[in-house]
């Protein structure tokens, strides 16, 4: 009966695509094998021009006009300026002198907080990944233990940080239970720099783990042993063999690092609120604050910066793609 | 056509009508949206007195009111009738109700917010809006402290180093961690600001920094220095981040506490009497010694297509015995002339709240022009964010008040020429 039932149910599912066959023979006829294809291509090219192409589109149309209103039309064309205004600066090594300090400000904490949340992140991801990897006791529970944060929403997981680490926090609280003075995490600029790269690993880490364990995974095990049966010291198999076979992966982990490390936002944004001062500002909390925190708001400069920003990202998976066909190639 | 069908079929035709007629009775119908359920009594009470008309009303947060109200009016969109934060920011959409109601009433019970919301053009005669009630900052001090240190309460008049320093005393005396705190806000330090004579906007619309402003920065960037306030508020987070902590008032950590009118209920309903609290007289700089107006007006926009309909509904709410009505459900400072004159009775209050409102309105009368011209101004928003980053970075030693000033004028410049002003 159940047989008989799946038949019933694949013969009606056939039917549409039986119905379309006369269709699909007069469109080979008319367009051609070779043309064929896009019609079939046509629903996701339209999905991707609405919601990609036609909003980078319109970003383009917004950085070169000016003014508060919101309808294109409404909108005094102004050229290039809005991205003038943002790269005007007597000296970028001192904000300050920028017409529009507070982004060349997010810019240099981009400079130094991406590279070092990458590598922070990338070396424990790494690290995590070559512990799981290894037939330990309750293999599968560490592993999602680790990847629990990735599925956290990061206002949640902000907003965690912020109750263990504020002025009466979780954190102060066990410091003062054992006699030490309370710790101002988050209102000391250095302190929070740090915190904010240490709380978007903890997020986030998961995630590049997860990925590294794969990678790990693909490894052939003979290689291994035949490393065990020549005596290989375990640092050398893991620079001799493991680091080589991994670099493909690395590479792309590196670089979605790097791209998810520069558009972060929410869960600085709602851990210090790119304080205190600047401290913490990122270049996507600048856009959103020009864009739509700020009255009256700046569409036209917020979306020169994520113009600017979208060029930088773009260069990088540009790199992704080379470095990856590159690491194929290999 | 059998019987059956025939019934099913005059139902239907009947059913339709009806579905018309309610339409059409309901053609006078208009959307009215509010931070707070009270205005939905108002709206029943309208429909009972006013047949055939029909007033939806939406209830939304406060974030809604002041980030979606401004894209959906710049889309042409939006309610008939909304409660609006930034006044000036918004005059653009106002509908002028000069035309539909009794202009005079309006001018005499509205008469100090009539201006502010006029935006652009605040010498015009446009009648934007309404408020029965008011917010407004204000100093919220712990009497059980200043009892328990035996300080005597900074007496009215005041200056804010005199409360800073008989806070800091009392805080000593008492081991409580903070002797002062202020929202991050920058509607709070403009009440401090104006005090030392700071003018923030000058008549043609444009920032001023001049001596005030840095003496107000100057003695705020010390309390912090000094340990008077703690970081954890403007030297925490940076931009346009709103923080506050009045939690920390409600647990007795801080002796003086600088925030909002409306933190009043929460203190009535969870602290109450369990220490001795109260609000005190503006204190004072320089210059004067005044809070901050705020809170929500009720304004219809030019997109209606009710506007008679929005405009008596405006009026409605204006009325006094309605306005008490909303006040008694609901205590809070009155804004309208006639209540502030006579008073108004707070049924079930405590007599903390009942204290407490009588000393927010009593400061009513005494708020200076310039805190009503720089709540009115269109770019008070961005002259608001200027502050709080700035002093923030100042805070974190990353400017000096000299740049910082400097730099707060600039921002809000920015922002006038961006707005292809």
């Amino acid at each position: 009966m159940i047989r008989n039932g799946a038949q019933w149910i694949g013969t009606a599912a056939a039917l549409p695509a039986r119905a379309l066959e006369p269709l699909m023979a007069w469109l080979q006829k008319v367009l051609g094998m070779s043309r064929l294809p896009w019609i079939f291509l046509l629903p996701n090219l339209l999905i991707i021009a609405l919601f990609s192409l036609l909003p980078v589109l319109m970003n383009v149309v917004y950085s070169v006009t000016g003014s508060d209103n919101l309808y294109p039309s409404e909108r005094p064309f102004v050229g290039l300026s809005n991205y003038a205004t943002l790269l005007e600066c007597e000296n970028y090594l001192q904000p300050s002198t920028c017409s529009r300090d507070l982004f060349w400000r997010a810019v240099g904490n981009a400079l130094v907080f991406v590279p070092a949340q990458v590598v922070v992140m990338i070396g424990v991801a790494l690290i995590t990944a070559l512990a799981l990897n290894r037939n330990i006791r309750a293999r599968g529970f560490f592993r999602g233990i680790f990847f629990f944060p990735v599925m956290l929403s990061p206002v949640v997981v902000a907003m965690t940080w912020v109750w263990l680490l504020q002025r009466d926090g979780a954190l102060n609280g066990i410091l003062g239970a054992i006699g030490f003075d309370r710790v101002s995490w988050l209102t000391d600029p250095g302190r929070a720099f740090k915190w904010s790269i240490f709380v978007t690993v903890w997020a986030h880490m998961g995630f590049y783990m997860v990925i590294l364990l794969a990678g790990l995974q693909s490894i052939p095990a003979d290689i291994y042993e035949a490393a065990k049966m020549d005596r290989a010291s375990p640092w050398r198999v893991f620079t001799r063999i493991t680091l080589p076979l991994l670099k493909p992966v690395l590479l792309v982990v590196f670089i979605l690092g790097v791209i998810r490390s520069v558009q972060t936002f929410d869960e600085i944004y709602v851990l210090t609120g790119g304080g205190p001062g600047t401290a913490t500002k990122m270049i996507v909390h600048y856009i959103y604050e020009t864009g739509f925190a700020v009255m009256p708001r700046n569409y036209g400069l917020a979306a020169a910066a994520s113009l600017m920003l979208g060029l930088v990202l773009f260069l990088f998976t540009g790199l992704q793609m080379k470095l990856s066909k590159g690491g194929r190639d290999a | 056509m059998t019987s059956q069908a025939g019934r099913t079929l005059r139902q239907l035709i009947l059913g339709t009508a009806v579905a018309w007629a309610t339409g059409a009775a309901f053609a006078q119908e208009i959307t009215v949206q509010a931070i707070d359920a009270d205005i939905r009594y108002i709206t029943e009470k309208f429909m009972r007195e006013h047949s055939g008309t029909k007033v939806n009303f939406r209830l939304v947060s406060f974030q809604s009111i002041l980030e979606s109200l401004p894209v959906q009016l710049a889309s042409g969109q939006g309610p008939d009738i909304s409660m609006v934060a930034d006044w000036g920011g918004l005059a653009k959409y106002y509908l002028n109700l000069r035309p539909y109601v009794d202009a005079k009433y309006f001018e005499r019970e509205f008469a100090s917010l009539l201006r502010p919301m006029r935006g652009d053009q605040p010498n015009g005669d446009a009648i934007n809006g309404m408020s029965g009630s008011m917010t407004m900052n204000g100093a919220f001090v712990n009497r059980t402290l200043f009892r328990q240190a035996g300080v005597p309460l900074p007496p009215a008049g005041a200056t804010w180093d005199e409360w800073a320093d008989a806070a800091r005393r009392v805080a000593k005396a008492t081991h409580t961690e903070m002797a002062m705190e202020m929202d991050r806000s920058g509607h709070r330090f403009a009440s401090l600001a104006i005090s030392y004579g700071a003018k923030l906007v000058d008549n043609q619309g444009r920032p001023v920094v001049d001596e005030g402003l840095k003496l107000a920065m100057k003695k705020f960037v010390e309390w912090h220095r000094d340990g008077t306030m703690p970081m954890d508020l403007w030297g925490a987070v940076g931009g346009a981040t709103h923080r506050d902590n009045f939690q920390d008032f409600m647990n007795g950590k801080v002796v003086f506490y600088f925030g909002g009118s409306w933190s009043l209920y929460k203190m009535d309903s969870e602290v109450g009497d369990l220490f001795d609290w109260g609000v005190v007289d503006a204190p004072c700089g320089t210059s004067s010694c005044t809070l901050m107006p705020g809170g929500g007006a009720m304004v219809a926009f030019k997109h209606t297509r009710q506007p008679a309909l929005c405009a008596q509904f405006l009026a409605f709410l204006a009325r006094e015995d309605n306005m008490r009505e909303t006040m008694a459900r609901h205590p809070n400072i009155p804004a309208a002339a006639t209540l502030l004159r006579t008073g108004v009775e707070y049924p079930g209050a405590s007599e903390h709240l009942r204290e407490a409102l009588a000393s927010f309105a009593r400061q009513a009368d005494k708020i200076a022009p310039t805190a009503y011209d720089f709540q009115g101004w269109r770019y008070q928003r961005a002259a608001m964010n200027a502050l709080t980053t700035r002093i923030s970075q100042v805070l974190t030693r990353e400017l000096d008040i000299e740049t910082a000033a400097r730099f707060v004028k600039k921002d809000v410049e920015l922002a006038i020429q961006a707005a292809g002003k």
